[in-house]
């Protein structure tokens, strides 16, 4: 059985979703928390969920990447684990630097809670592995600090590496930038594909009821064989 | 001894929060501003009193945790 790791920190609010959403999809989740020193030695993907942890202070995710369990999550990621950060976890995994770049308030200035289309770039990886190039998907986005940057080097490396996976855009795939990014760049991975990072939110879009289950494609995409 | 840190934004990363304010300053007719930059102040007291030595931890306070280096510069001043 695929074994999924949450991981809790105080403030993090998407554990209980994201749960909910891998063992729908069949996987074992536990909730680990963020005192804790080691990950289950049976985990094969490690998620980093939204929500606020350490209440934003200082920077978005700014604290967290002191919890003890982190040096665990960097050995398992360092290993080629795979590591999923969605929202709060994207920008853990930006603070840790397992990802490249940096988030800034929204260009706004305000917190945008509401469905968002987003455009496949790059499908070679486990993550997007179900979805094809120029896919568009409906996910939900929630966020104050989803600003991405990135310096223009660095981005031209993203771009050489095919580490930029999802852009946000309108429903017929046309780029639409909600909160300031990068060329509207809403999803990375790093070099070697295993540590993925992405503000909109898969786990709340995979009943039709709440409005999409574009989220199940993605997801699933790390427990195909 | 006291520290005061200031943070702020590298310049050539756009800052929205600057730009909201001068952006209502405008409205209010305040037209003299030419741009507006919003960092933060940390101020801290030490129980170090070699000021190098305070310097030096403080910046690898900074370098570690207060600031984030992709897009934040820092400086320290040793009141």
């Amino acid at each position: 059985m695929f074994k999924v790791s949450v991981v809790v920190f105080p403030g993090t609010n998407c554990e209980v979703d994201t749960k909910y959403a891998y063992e729908k999809l069949g996987a074992s989740v536990k909730l680990i928390f963020h005192k804790d020193k080691t990950l289950p030695s049976d985990t094969d993907l490690v998620v980093l969920p939204g929500g606020f942890s350490y209440g934003d202070y200082l920077r978005s995710a700014a604290i967290a990447k002191f919890s003890p369990i982190m040096k665990d999550v960097i050995r398992f990621a360092s290993e080629g684990g795979f590591v999923l950060g969605i929202c709060n976890g994207f920008q853990m995994l930006l603070e840790m630097g397992l990802l490249e770049g940096a988030m800034k308030r929204n260009s706004s200035v305000h917190f945008i809670s509401k469905y968002h289309h987003l455009r496949v770039i790059n499908n070679e990886n486990k993550f997007l592995e179900k979805l094809s190039v120029n896919d568009v998907v409906n996910i939900p986005i929630a966020h104050g600090e989803g600003n991405y940057f990135i310096d223009k080097q660095g981005l031209e490396k993203l771009y050489k590496n095919s580490q930029v996976l999802l852009k946000y855009c309108d429903k017929n795939g046309i780029d639409k930038n909600p909160n300031g990014s990068v060329d509207s760049i809403a999803c990375i991975c790093n070099e070697n594909r295993n540590v993925f990072g992405l503000m909109p939110h898969p786990e709340r879009a995979i009943e039709t009821l709440l409005g999409s289950t574009d989220g199940i494609k993605m997801l699933e995409g790390f427990m195909l064989k | 001894m006291k520290i005061v840190i200031n943070i702020q934004l590298k310049e050539g990363v756009l800052d929205p929060q600057g730009k909201a304010v001068h952006h209502a300053l405008s409205a209010l007719s305040f037209a003299e501003v030419d741009g507006v930059r919003i960092g933060k102040q940390i101020v801290m007291e030490l129980s170090e009193t070699d000021k190098e030595k305070a310097r030096a931890r403080v910046t690898d306070m900074c370098e570690e945790l207060l600031a984030n280096t992709v897009i934040e510069n820092y400086e320290i001043e040793i009141a």
